[in-house]
C-alpha cells in the first residue's frame, strides 16, 4: 500500500476511566466550592491549578523524580478532555502540562529539569511559546530574533509577536536564531530557549483580539542575557527537536473542542423533541465529533505506544480545528426554529455569539490549515 | 487487526489481485471472471467467515470478516460478498445450516416490515434488496408472532421488481407475500430488525472505507505521474490540498468504520449505546467522506477519469450506492439526533465518553 495512514481503535484503558470517575467528582467539587465559574470563561485562576498540581495531575506522565506520577498518556487525554468539557480554568498551566515541560524533560540540563518541572507540575509556574514573529507566522523558520553565544550567555535581540499569555507567564521557550540558514537547508540555524520572562530588558505590549480580549502580547528582547545552560538540545538544530513535539500538539482534544459548548448547549436549547431537521443536524455533528474523538484516542494511543505520528496529528488538527470553527455557524441554523424560552434564546445566542467571534482563530493557531494540508500532502508522497 | 485477521486480509487481498482486479473486469466483454472469483472467496472461506464451523461456516469470526470486507472495498468487489457475509451471520444466529451459495439479506431499510404468520408464510415488501435476483436464497428477519425470527427464502419463490443501484448492480424490492420459507427460527432476546441494518450498516461502512482508501491511492499516483503546464499536477499546491482533503476523508472513513467494527467483535450485546453510537457515526461520516472523496478523486482524474474505460467510477458509483444501502446518512443522523436530544447536554457527553 503506497498510503500509509494509520487509524487503529483504540480504546482508553480501565485505569484511565477510573480517573475520569475522579476528575469528574474533583470538577464538581470544586465548582461547588466556587473556585470556579465555568460560565465565566476560561481565565487564568492560580488556585484552581494548584489544586490541579496537588492531585498529581500536571506533568502527570512525567518522571516521579521531577514530580510527575509516571502514569500513560492516555489518562492525561482523560484529565484533559473532562477538563475541557468542565470549561475548567486550565490556562495557567495548560501549555506547560502539553508542551513545555515534556521539551525540557528531553532537552533541558538537569539543574533546570531540577528546579522548574517540579514546580509546573505543582501548578505554581507557566509558560508560553515564542515562535511567530513579524515576519515569520507559519513560515517559522523566517525567524530573526538573534542569539549571538557570549562568555557571559547567550544574548538575545529581536522581538516576538502574537505570543499568547506571554503577559502572564513565568517563562518562555524561545526559537531564536543562532547561525544563518546553509544552502542545502534553509531550517537550519534555529535553537530553542528556555527564557526566563523576568530577565532585564525583556518587555511585553498587549496586542488585543477583536473582542478586546487580552490574550496576544508582543515580547520585546533588547540585549537579554541567558545562562549558557538555558540553551535547550543542540544549537542549529531546533527544526529536529520540533518535529516529535508537534503530534502531541497537534492531535489533542483541544483541537476539537474549543467551541464544544455550542454543541451541548444546543442539545438543551432544541429540547428533547426535536423536529427531523433539528434531529438530523444534531446527529451529523455528533457524528463528526464522535469520529475526531476515536481518531485523537488513536493517535493517543500511538504516541503512547512510542511512534511518532506526525502525519496522523495533522489530520486530526486539520479536520478537528475546521469542524469546531464551523460548529457555532451550524448551531446558529439549526437553531433558527426553535421557538421556547426568550430567557434561553439569549443565553444560547451570547455562547453563539462568543464561540463565532473566537472562531476564526482556531485554523490558525498551532499550524495553519494550509501548514497543515501541506504536511498531510508530503505524507500522501506529493511533496 | 491482529495477526489471525491480517492473514485473512492478505488471503483476500491476493484472491482480488489474481482474480478480481478492477481493471481486468472494466475491460472483461463478458461475465466469465465472476464464477472463478467467486469460487475462490468461497473455497478460501470467505463468503462464510461469519458462520461458525458447526453450520458450515469457516469460523473466522466477525473481526476477519470485516476485514475481507475493507479489501473487498479496496478492489471494489461486484459481487454479493457483503451481502452473503451478513445472510450467513443472520442464518447462523437462528442456528440455520448454511445453504451454500451466494445469498443476500432483508429489510435493508428502517420501516420495511416483513411478517411471518401463524400459518408459517411470509409477507411485505423489502426495498433494495441487493443482488437479490441473482442469489439462489435470502435470509429474511421477519416479525413472528412469538418474535423476531429469521427465515431462509429461496428467491425463485419471491416476486423479484427488476432494479438497479447506481453502480447498475442488480438491487430488487423483494415482494414476500405468500412465501413459505425452506426453514426459520426464532432470533435470541434483542436481535431484531434494529440489528440486521446496524450489521449492514457497520458493512457497507467497511467496503465504502476500504473504495476511498483506493480512491485516495490511484488519484495520488496520477497526480505523480500526469504532467500538467511543465510538472506533475501533484506538484500543484491546490491539487496537493485537495488531495490531502481527501486523505483527510479517507482517514476519518477508515477510523470510524475500523471502530464500529472493533466494537461490534467486543461487544457483550447488541442493545449498548455505545454499538449504535459506533455504527450510525460511521454510516453518517464514512457517507459524507464518500461524497466528498469521491468529488476530490474526479476533480483529480480530469477527463480521464470521466470515462467507462477508466476504473475509477467502479469506485465512485459503489461509494454512491453504498451510501443508501442499510439506510443513508440523513436517516441515520435523523435517528441519532432523536437519541441525543432524548439525553441532553451532560447526557450526551456521558455517551460519548462511555463508548
Amino acid at each position: 500500500m503506497s498510503v500509509a495512514i494509520q487509524f487503529d481503535p483504540i480504546r482508553l484503558p480501565p485505569e484511565a476511566e477510573a480517573l475520569r470517575v475522579e476528575v469528574r467528582a474533583f470538577l464538581k467539587e470544586e465548582m461547588a466550592a466556587g473556585t470556579f465559574d465555568p460560565q465565566a470563561g476560561r481565565k487564568t485562576n492560580e488556585e484552581f491549578s494548584r489544586k490541579v498540581g496537588a492531585k498529581g495531575w500536571i506533568g502527570i506522565t512525567w518522571p516521579k523524580q521531577y514530580g510527575g506520577q509516571e502514569r500513560s498518556f492516555l489518562e492525561r487525554y482523560v484529565i484533559n478532555e473532562e477538563f475541557l468539557f468542565a470549561r475548567a480554568p486550565t490556562r495557567k498551566h495548560f501549555t506547560a502540562d502539553r508542551q513545555s515541560g515534556p521539551v525540557l524533560l528531553k532537552y533541558a540540563s538537569e539543574a533546570i529539569k531540577q528546579d522548574i518541572l517540579p514546580r509546573i507540575t505543582r501548578g505554581e509556574v507557566s509558560f508560553c511559546i515564542g515562535m511567530s514573529e513579524p515576519d515569520s507566522g507559519s513560515d517559522l523558520f523566517a525567524a530573526k530574533t538573534k542569539a549571538e553565544r557570549t562568555d557571559d550567555g547567550w544574548l538575545i535581540n529581536g522581538r516576538k509577536l502574537w505570543t499568547s499569555l506571554a503577559h502572564e507567564s513565568d517563562y518562555m521557550i524561545g526559537l531564536f536564531r543562532t547561525s544563518a540558514p546553509t544552502q542545502e537547508n534553509r531550517r537550519h540555524g534555529l535553537s530553542q530557549f528556555l527564557v526566563d520572562l523576568k530577565t532585564p530588558g525583556i518587555s511585553t505590549r498587549p496586542v488585543l483580539h477583536p473582542t478586546g480580549n487580552h490574550e496576544f502580547n508582543e515580547v520585546i528582547f533588547d540585549d537579554v542575557l541567558l545562562p549558557h545552560d538555558n540553551l535547550l538540545g543542540e544549537a542549529d538544530m531546533a527544526w529536529k527537536q520540533a518535529t516529535s513535539e508537534l503530534a502531541y500538539e497537534r492531535s489533542g482534544s483541544e483541537r476539537f473542542l474549543e467551541t464544544n459548548q455550542v454543541l451541548f448547549e444546543l442539545v438543551d436549547f432544541i429540547g428533547e423533541n426535536p423536529d427531523v431537521r433539528e434531529a438530523e443536524g444534531l446527529g451529523r455533528l455528533v457524528a463528526q465529533l464522535h469520529t475526531l474523538r476515536r481518531m485523537s484516542i488513536s493517535v493517543a494511543g500511538m504516541l503512547h505506544a512510542g511512534k511518532e505520528p506526525v502525519l496522523e496529528a495533522s489530520v486530526v488538527k486539520d479536520l478537528g480545528t475546521v469542524w469546531e470553527q464551523a460548529l457555532p455557524s451550524i448551531a446558529r441554523e439549526l437553531s433558527a426554529f426553535v421557538d421556547r424560552d426568550p430567557g434561553n434564546r439569549l443565553r444560547f445566542e451570547e455562547i453563539l455569539a462568543h464561540n463565532i467571534t473566537i472562531a476564526p482563530k482556531l485554523t490558525i493557531q498551532g499550524g495553519t490549515t494550509e501548514v497543515l494540508r501541506g504536511i498531510v500532502a508530503r505524507g500522501l508522497g506529493l511533496r | 487487526m491482529d495477526e489471525a485477521q491480517s492473514l485473512v486480509a492478505d488471503a483476500a487481498s491476493r484472491i482480488f489481485r489474481d482474480l478480481g482486479d478492477p481493471q481486468t473486469i472494466n475491460n472483461a466483454e463478458d461475465d466469465s471472471w465472476r464464477a472463478p472469483l467467486w469460487s475462490a472467496l468461497e473455497e478460501a472461506g470467505l463468503t462464510s467467515a461469519w458462520v461458525s464451523d458447526e453450520l458450515g461456516g469457516a469460523g473466522a469470526g466477525i473481526g476477519a470478516g470485516f476485514a475481507v470486507l475493507r479489501v473487498a472495498g479496496e478492489f471494489a468487489a461486484p459481487l454479493p460478498l457483503a451481502e452473503t457475509l451478513l445472510a450467513g451471520w443472520l442464518l447462523g444466529m437462528g442456528g440455520i445450516v448454511l445453504p451454500g451459495g451466494a445469498m443476500s439479506v432483508a429489510p435493508t431499510r428502517r420501516g420495511d416490515t416483513l411478517t411471518l404468520g401463524a400459518d408459517g408464510v411470509l409477507s411485505g415488501v423489502a426495498r433494495a434488496v441487493t443482488f437479490a435476483a441473482e442469489v439462489e436464497h435470502l435470509a429474511v428477519l421477519a416479525q413472528g408472532s412469538g418474535g423476531a425470527v429469521v427465515a431462509l427464502v429461496t428467491v425463485a419463490d419471491c416476486a423479484c421488481r427488476d432494479g438497479r443501484n447506481m453502480a447498475g448492480e442488480v438491487q430488487n424490492s423483494v415482494d414476500f407475500t405468500g412465501v413459505t420459507p425452506v426453514q426459520w427460527a426464532a432470533l435470541p432476546d434483542g436481535i431484531d430488525a434494529g440489528t440486521l441494518l446496524l450489521m449492514g450498516a457497520a458493512a457497507r461502512s467497511m467496503q465504502m472505507a476500504g473504495a476511498l482508501q483506493t480512491v485516495l491511492e490511484i488519484a495520488v499516483q496520477y497526480a505523480e505521474e500526469r504532467v500538467a503546464f511543465g510538472k506533475p499536477i501533484g506538484k500543484f499546491q491546490a491539487v496537493q490540498h485537495n488531495l490531502a482533503r481527501l486523505g483527510e476523508e479517507a482517514a476519518a472513513a477508515i477510523a470510524i468504520a475500523n471502530s464500529a467494527a472493533f466494537t461490534i467483535e467486543h461487544m457483550d450485546g447488541w442493545d449498548g449505546n455505545g454499538v449504535f453510537l459506533d455504527v450510525a457515526s460511521a454510516k453518517i461520516r464514512v457517507g459524507e467522506a464518500a461524497g466528498q472523496g469521491s468529488a476530490i478523486g474526479h476533480q483529480a482524474f480530469g477527463a480521464i477519469g470521466f470515462t467507462q474505460e477508466h476504473i475509477l467510477h467502479r469506485f465512485v458509483q459503489r461509494l454512491w450506492a453504498w451510501r443508501d444501502d442499510f439506510d443513508n446518512e440523513a436517516i441515520w443522523a435523523a435517528e441519532l439526533g432523536r437519541r441525543v436530544a432524548a439525553k441532553g447536554g451532560e447526557g450526551l457527553w456521558h455517551s460519548l465518553t462511555a463508548a
